[in-house]
């Protein structure tokens, strides 16, 4: 089988690296997700597929701006826009169970998971390092957990999914991925990070 | 500039692309009225004042808005989705 390579390159060293005398705020990784999915309600049928999507994934999802959910074996979905949700899990063949499962009259399934590269970050000072990407509101009460945002650092869309109290996820697109991880490395120099 | 967007809430505008004039109407297909297709394509108003136009919150939700803003000010006075108003060919 064909070793599945990793787009970040040299320079994504684990370790320990900026101002970590005191200890390092911050852990970041690469999430390997064995499906990433994107999902799209036609007009009227955001019901449907919210409903289908929590069926076939085992999770509690609503159309709400924003909501997300999350289970045990890992697959998590937030919703990104009206009618539109992103979708992830460990499963490889979830991206084809949604494909196959969602009728072409509720919506489209687009299958992103070569297209993306998720960054896990997570760690005490997790909030200050997003906090100087992103123009939003990172704090637990604002950002709830499962909850997620589709944003943009500059001309690249990110898509942030908070997954526990000091946890958030970030998919971008996998071309940018290797940039961007120099930019998520800059911002967390002065807390110290570690690359995991 | 921040846009409340009807399905992010409030955002900066960095995250926005603007789309156009919303107050132009489409002339039929069917016309050959020469100054009629001159004035969709290429003159505006331009107005000093309250402006109804299109932009699409391109990094978000990706939804297309009608948002009508102050060209004075930058005050934004409504945002809507495109889709649910009255803008463009059905203004
Ligand atoms: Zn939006």
């Amino acid at each position: 089988m064909v070793e599945r390579a990793s787009p970040l390159g040299s320079d994504f060293r684990p370790g320990f690296h900026g101002d970590f005398a005191e200890g390092t705020g911050v852990t970041i990784l690469e999430a390997i997700k064995g499906s990433i999915v994107e999902a799209n309600a036609w007009p009227g049928e955001e019901k449907t597929l919210t409903e289908n999507l929590s069926a076939i994934c085992r999770l509690k999802l609503s159309a709400a701006p924003g909501s997300g959910a999350a289970n045990r074996e890992g697959t998590c979905a937030f919703n990104i826009g009206p009618g539109r949700f992103l979708l992830s899990g460990q499963d490889e063949a979830l991206a084809g169970d949604l494909i196959a499962a969602i009728d072409e009259t509720t919506g489209t399934v687009t299958d992103l998971s070569h297209g993306r590269t998720v960054f896990a970050i997570e760690g005490s000072q997790v909030e200050w390092v997003l906090a100087k990407l992103f123009a939003l509101d990172f704090s637990l009460s604002a950002f709830p957990v499962h909850t997620g945002r589709a944003t943009a650092h500059h001309d690249l869309f990110v898509q942030i999914q908070r997954r526990g109290e000091k946890r958030f996820e970030l998919y971008v697109f996998r071309s940018f991925a290797r940039a961007f991880a120099k930019t998520l490395r800059r911002a967390s120099e002065d807390v110290g990070y570690t690359i995991r | 500039m921040l846009i409340d967007c009807p399905h992010c809430g409030s955002r900066d505008l960095a995250e926005f692309s603007y789309q156009g004039d919303a107050t132009r109407a489409r002339p039929d297909l069917a016309s050959t009225d020469t100054k009629a297709w001159l004035d969709y394509v290429y003159n505006r108003p331009n107005p000093a004042g309250r402006h109804r136009e299109f932009w699409q919150h391109a990094g978000g939700c990706r939804a297309h808005l009608v948002v009508e803003r102050d060209t004075l000010t930058h005050e934004i006075l409504t945002v809507a989705f495109a889709r649910d108003a009255a803008g463009g060919d059905a203004a």
